[in-house]
């Protein structure tokens, strides 16, 4: 469990976190969103017991941040942002560091340092020096180091920024199979991560918790949720889909000319839609019900925050 | 205090795993030749002692061991890896004195590696082998005075460089206030007592009374307690400046 209690963290004349409570149970994989600048990284900062917040507690699993700092860090696996790591080591080298001030000696170190660069799939690099790996394999030396100990709780501050596709890919498996009973918190911009792996999601700006939701229940915020996007070969009578019940308004994509039917607040408007489309004898070539679009989302809520 | 040894050797084998190790040791090992022969006059003095070697230590620490101490912490907040560090579970005086101990062990290494110093003298005539041993040790300890200015120094600025520079300042004060220079300078308005106290802070005395072969407990004292004091501020700096 982690807790946190008013926590805020100001610098110089910023106030970079303000007054953020929130928790997180075991099992959950809370993503962390927010414009640059939203206190993110800050916040991550205080969890792991880098930065000390400047009112407000944190603990992990029962453990004070600031007054047990040693114990939860034990607990903790952290990715920094931007993963620095100590360049002038070899990948072998470093990992073994971490393993012995982790605790394991002898066979068990081996068997960590083994296990978690299998993870990873570093093995080719074990035996090279940290700076001249490419981006994307000094953020898996980063991720090696924080899962090494199967900690209970791990912080990446954006652990797949700088990697391609197929390695996002295997890092969000890499994840989901590390979940099942740790707390996981991961910061990034990117939003279907948050969609394909978060079980939670938190929006913060300016230092401020703005939303609090599962993906779904966030998504569900969009004004697109439950919209239905069509896409006819013939022209279709727009004004007939506005004047649907529980149709709030149409929209023209301009781009492929397909059309989005919003649905008004907790309206489901597919079957209207999808009658109207048969009465009329409409030749639609795809049809789709909207879940939402978190972008939108996050858009709406940060954008006043900004301004 | 189980983490300082993990520190510790990671700290030391960061030393080999670039060319400067070896780049310092052969400017040490030279220097302190060349200091020795010709600026000493160890052939001149005939005598059988090692004193002309030890007698520049003082002034060749100046510039050498500042450029050792200068990358212990500007280079961990330079390149960020001092999140890692520390949000590792590790104290912070395992992680100062992991450190400091490291670079302390290598400038051993380097003082060892003038032995043959020893052997020439032993070579050409009979020389106090007992002074020997305590110049060595005055000199290992002034080089760890030097190095705790440096360890602080480095965790004041981030650039390596601005660090070297500090260090030397720094030093540079340390060595020259038992001089008649510096003491003129107050000797005008200041109380005796902050006259005594000022020109009992330089190394340079202490240095050759330990390197003539006085052991003196206070001496000994003075040279641990400047290097605690120095880890200390160390510690509170590094804690101050790690976010920066």
């Amino acid at each position: 469990m982690i807790e946190i209690t008013n926590l805020s963290k100001r610098f110089a004349q910023q106030l970079a976190v303000d007054n953020l409570s929130f928790s997180v149970a075991p099992g959950e994989v809370l993503g962390f969103l927010g414009p640059n600048g939203a206190g993110k990284s800050t916040t991550m900062k205080m969890l792991s017991g880098f930065l000390a917040p400047t009112s407000g507690t944190a603990s992990i699993h029962g453990f004070d941040i600031q007054k047990q700092r040693l114990k939860a860090q034990q607990l903790i696996g952290y990715l920094p942002e931007g993963a620095p790591c100590y360049g002038d080591m070899r990948v072998q080298g470093f990992l073994e560091f971490i393993a012995e001030i982790r605790g394991f000696r002898g066979a068990e170190k081996r068997s960590r340092v083994a296990k978690a660069s299998a993870q990873l799939e570093l093995d080719k690099v074990l035996g090279q020096s940290i700076e001249t790996l490419s981006k994307g394999f000094k953020r898996r030396v980063g991720l090696a180091q924080a899962i090494l100990h199967d900690p209970r709780v791990l912080i990446l501050d954006e652990p797949t920024d700088g990697l391609d596709p197929n390695q996002k890919h295997q890092v969000r498996q890499l994840i989901q199979g590390l979940a099942k009973d740790k707390i996981v918190i991961i910061s990034t911009h990117i939003l279907e991560e948050v969609s394909a792996l978060c079980t939670r999601a938190v929006i913060i700006a300016g230092g401020r918790l703005l939303a609090d939701g599962t993906p779904l229940e966030l998504e569900s915020r969009s004004r697109y949720h439950q919209a239905v996007t069509l896409l006819a070969d013939a022209a279709v009578d727009s004004s007939a889909l506005a004047a649907l019940p529980g149709v709030a308004g149409v929209e023209r994509n301009e781009r492929d000319g397909s059309l989005t039917v919003l649905a008004s607040a907790g309206q489901v408007i597919f079957p209207q839609v999808n009658q109207l489309i048969h009465q009329r004898g409409w030749a639609v070539r795809e049809i789709e019900v909207e879940r939402g679009r978190l972008d939108e989302v996050f858009r709406s809520l940060t954008r006043g925050e900004a301004a | 205090m189980k983490q300082l040894p993990v520190i510790f050797k990671r700290e030391l084998a960061s030393y080999f795993s670039t060319p400067l190790a070896y780049v310092f040791i052969l400017i040490f090992l030279v220097l302190s030749g060349v200091f020795t022969f010709y600026l000493g006059g160890f052939f001149e003095s005939n005598q059988a002692s090692l004193a002309p070697f030890f007698n520049f230590h003082p002034w060749l620490y100046l510039f050498l061991v500042p450029a050792i101490a200068m990358r212990l912490w500007a280079e961990e907040r330079k390149s960020g890896s001092i999140e890692l560090l520390m949000t590792l579970p590790v104290t912070r005086f395992e992680a100062v004195a992991g450190k400091f101990l490291a670079a302390w062990s290598f400038a051993g290494l380097a003082l060892l590696l003038t032995f043959p110093m020893i052997i020439t003298v032993n070579y050409l005539g009979e020389p106090d082998n007992g002074a020997i041993i305590t110049g060595y040790l005055g000199s290992w300890l002034l080089a760890g005075a030097y190095l705790a200015v440096g360890s602080c120094m480095s965790a004041l600025a981030k650039n390596q460089v601005i660090a070297f520079i500090l260090a030397v300042a720094a030093c540079f004060l340390f060595i020259v206030s038992g001089f008649p220079m510096l003491l003129d300078a107050f000797s005008g308005w200041a109380p005796q007592w902050l006259i005594d106290a000022v020109a009992s802070l330089s190394f340079l005395i202490r240095f050759e009374a330990i390197s003539k072969g006085v052991i003196d407990l206070r001496d000994l004292l003075y040279f641990l307690s400047f290097i605690v004091a120095w880890l200390a501020a160390t510690a509170l700096v590094v804690d101050l400046k790690k976010a920066d």
